[in-house]
């Protein structure tokens, strides 16, 4: 018998309601009300969004801040500063805000508007410190930037006295980016078949992978450079080989590495675990092994999540400065060897220059840090574009394609039943 | 009612029992060298990390065992004449850490509620991408930043703090005079507090993505409840979205704390490095494991490095705790709210 065809439940008889009209229904059957005569027009209630009042509110209350906190500084107590200023006037904003929201709400309301300012105003803090960080290091980068030689010279000619007309940070362009494809060749292959393996043997080996990777995740960045001195700058002895590699990029490399790798994983992993699993079902059902899964269905599906795990992975190893910062030692010419001589990357100029203290190297600082933040801001933006959907989202043209290769394979299929003429 | 679904007679005689057929898929080579491969880079991974801990350990054994105990007490840095601790470093960094985080956590707590709670549909994204972009600015363009920028703006606010706060004992500034008009603010200046703040904003982002993600997954029903209940937005978000999210705000906070204890060259460039324990956080001179492995790293003597060494330990271990306590409460808050998509 099947279970799921079966007779309704019995049900229990209504009681006998006391029906408004006289035809009274039979029991069991919704009634729908039939629509009254409409004496006006029906509007739609809105539910959400700013009133008058709460914008007259918000505005009264920035004005009674604005005048209370000048008339106190400038007229009334000795008070002085920009921070100061904005301190005692958000406050005041507060207090006037609570006072003028009171007038009209009850005290839960006041709470409310209360708390969704101070989300506000914290939420928009934050966005101005980020802005300000960029803002400010772009404001002042231009005035070594707008030399052409920034870009197409080292810093070999340059000493502290020399003006920006001379020298640049071609050398440690260079370096950053020869290490970080140091970096890229060593950890995206690794991270990303160790991310595989989480995914696809799942047991406690791989809880306890994961573990370890995430908890190195946040391994400081000093570390990783002090790692890679320990066991290879200075050198390791496995039995009669004696293992050292000279500072550079190579090392530096490594060091970088040593760091992106949890980062890259963990990414990696999150991207990976969000590719439905009844499209590797699908897969496994139609005869697939588990590696042919792997590599037509789980990494395609997530390759745009994968690109852009790795590309802020590398927006990442590329800034940081420390593990470079013991690896590389640090020169001011272009070397572009990694193996042989010490070798600069970007964040380390950009580290040397500023605690030199010398106000021009201190504008090659700013140069250099424009070009560092640009770097990342491209990558990030790519990263942004890649991975603008989720995984197995495809876009408009990808669509067009799986439809026409469908098409394709429809024709095939009835091409070869017209031949052989039954389906096979 | 009708017949039940299974009729109670065994349909197999009692005799022959019932073994659960052994279900065995034999892979091909291709899908074992997988696996095999697959594995082995997850060891690898584990290998390194194992390896990170173990050279430190073996490097910094040297030093450890000539100073023993003496490596947490003693507050200067002179491995050569074997008188050198990481009493005074530590303490700065741990200082800077909290500093750090008593802002980022407001800064972070805040970001997250607005981005999860309050932020109209079409800016989610975006600023999901400018805290992520945040996390990626180099530290070295922050410490630039904290350098140059913010402290020159920010030494009014310590000086206030230290005039009319000065008797509690951390905002006390040895050698400042307020009543002095000539006073020199270099007292203020690389001080705990400014390393603390530039520290926050590079914290802030991982701290707000770890919490956003567990304000987003407080369940849809129990928001709904509580407006049904006639909850404001804040009481919806006070009674569900900070409950639910608790382990997020901890976890989230304690994995930015892990972060900006192991910071390295933002703090090395506004600090002014020392190595007494600096109990004051407005004053100049402060101190930073990760500053001091900065500063000495090109010793001149084995010994030297291994003391460096030494301190790298010392610093990988307290990160490591910080930030397994801080899965760990992250993981466990997450089993349970997660709904299944």
């Amino acid at each position: 018998m099947d279970l799921y065809t079966e007779t309704t439940p019995p049900q229990p008889q209504p009681e006998p309601q006391s029906q408004p009209g006289p035809a009274t229904p039979p029991a069991g059957t919704t009634v729908v009300a039939e629509p009254g005569e409409p004496d006006r027009p029906e509007r739609r209630r809105r539910t959400g969004g700013f009133r008058r009042d709460d914008l007259l509110a918000l505005l009264g209350a920035l004005a009674g801040a604005l005048s209370f906190t000048l008339l106190l500084f400038t007229q009334l107590a000795p008070f002085d500063g920009l921070i100061g200023f904005f301190v005692v006037g958000y406050a005041a904003f507060l207090v006037f805000y609570t006072f003028l929201v009171a007038l009209e709400e009850s005290w839960p309301a006041v709470r409310d508007r209360l708390a969704s300012a101070v989300v506000h105003s914290i939420a928009l803090l934050l966005l101005l410190a980020l802005g300000d960080v960029i803002v400010y290091v772009f404001s002042q980068g231009p005035q070594a930037l707008r030399h052409l030689n920034f870009w197409t010279q080292d810093l070999r000619a340059a000493g502290p006295l020399q003006p920006l007309t001379i020298g640049g940070v071609r050398h440690a362009m260079i370096g950053t980016f020869e290490q970080i494809t140091i970096a890229l060749a060593i950890t995206v292959p690794l991270g990303l078949l160790c991310a595989v393996f989480l995914n696809e043997l799942p047991g406690r080996f791989a809880r306890f992978v994961r573990t370890i990777a995430d908890a190195a995740t946040a391994l400081p960045s000093v570390v990783a450079g002090l790692f890679v001195y320990a066991a290879l700058i200075i050198g390791v002895q496995i039995g009669p080989v004696h293992l050292q590699i000279q500072k550079g990029g190579l090392a530096a490399g490594l060091a970088i590495s040593v760091m992106m790798l949890p980062i890259i994983i963990r990414a990696a992993d999150v991207v990976l675990r969000l590719v439905p699993g009844s499209l590797k079902e699908a897969s496994y059902a139609l005869g697939a092994g588990q590696w042919r899964t792997v590599w037509t269905v789980t990494l395609p599906t997530a390759r745009s999540g994968l690109a852009t795990a790795v590309i802020l992975g590398s927006a990442r190893g590329l800034g940081e400065t420390s593990p470079v910062l013991l690896t590389a030692g640090y020169n001011t010419y272009t070397n572009g060897n990694p193996v042989q001589g010490p070798q600069t990357s970007l964040p380390l100029a950009v580290f040397k220059l500023v605690t030199s203290g010398e106000p021009l190297q201190i504008q090659r600082a700013y140069g250099a840090a424009a070009v560092l933040i640009l770097v990342v801001l491209v990558l990030f933006i790519t990263a942004r574009i890649i991975g603008g959907h989720g995984p197995g989202h495809l876009t408009g043209r990808q669509r067009r394609a799986r439809a026409s290769a469908s098409i394709r394979d429809l024709d095939r299929i009835l091409a070869r039943t017209a031949q052989n003429g039954s389906l096979p | 009612m009708t017949a039940p679904a299974y009729s109670p007679q065994p349909r197999i005689a009692p005799d022959e029992t019932d073994v659960p057929r052994p279900l065995t898929a034999r892979r091909g080579t291709q899908d074992r060298a997988f696996r095999g491969l697959a594995r082995g880079s997850g060891g690898l991974v584990l290998g390194m990390m194992a390896l990170v801990g173990g050279f430190l350990v073996l490097r910094g054994w040297q030093a450890l065992r000539v100073d023993g105990i003496r490596f947490l007490t003693v507050q200067q840095w002179e491995p050569d004449s074997h008188d050198f601790g990481i009493a005074g470093v530590l303490t700065g960094s741990v200082l800077i850490g909290l500093t750090a985080i008593f802002f980022a956590l407001p800064l972070a707590l805040g970001t997250a509620l607005y981005i999860s709670e309050y932020a109209p549909a079409f800016l989610k994204r975006t600023l999901v991408s400018l805290v992520d972009l945040m996390a990626a600015i180099p530290s070295v363009v922050y410490g630039l930043w904290g350098f140059l920028f913010l402290q020159q703006h920010v030494i009014g606010v310590a000086r206030f703090i230290s005039t009319y706060l000065g008797w509690i004992p951390i905002f006390k500034v040895d050698g400042a005079d307020p009543h002095n008009p000539l006073i020199n603010l270099n007292v203020y200046s690389g001080s705990t507090f400014i390393a603390g703040l530039t520290v926050a904003l590079m914290v802030t982002p991982i701290a707000c993505s770890v919490m956003r993600e567990a304000f987003s997954q407080a369940p849809l029903g129990e928001r709904e409840g509580a407006y049904a209940l006639g909850a404001t937005r804040w009481g919806m978000i006070r009674t569900v979205v900070l409950p639910f999210g608790r382990g997020g705000i901890i976890g989230g906070t304690m994995l930015g704390l892990g972060r900006a204890l192991g910071e390295t060259i933002a703090v090395y460039i506004v600090i002014s490095l020392g190595f007494t324990i600096q109990p004051h956080i407005l004053q100049a001179g402060t101190g930073s494991v990760s500053a001091l492995i900065a500063n000495h790293y090109g010793a001149a003597t084995a010994f030297d490095m291994a003391g460096l060494m030494a301190a790298g330990l010392a610093l990988f271990l307290l990160t490591l705790i910080v930030n397994f306590a801080a899965s760990a409460i992250v993981a466990r808050s997450r089993s349970g709210a997660v709904s299944e998509a």
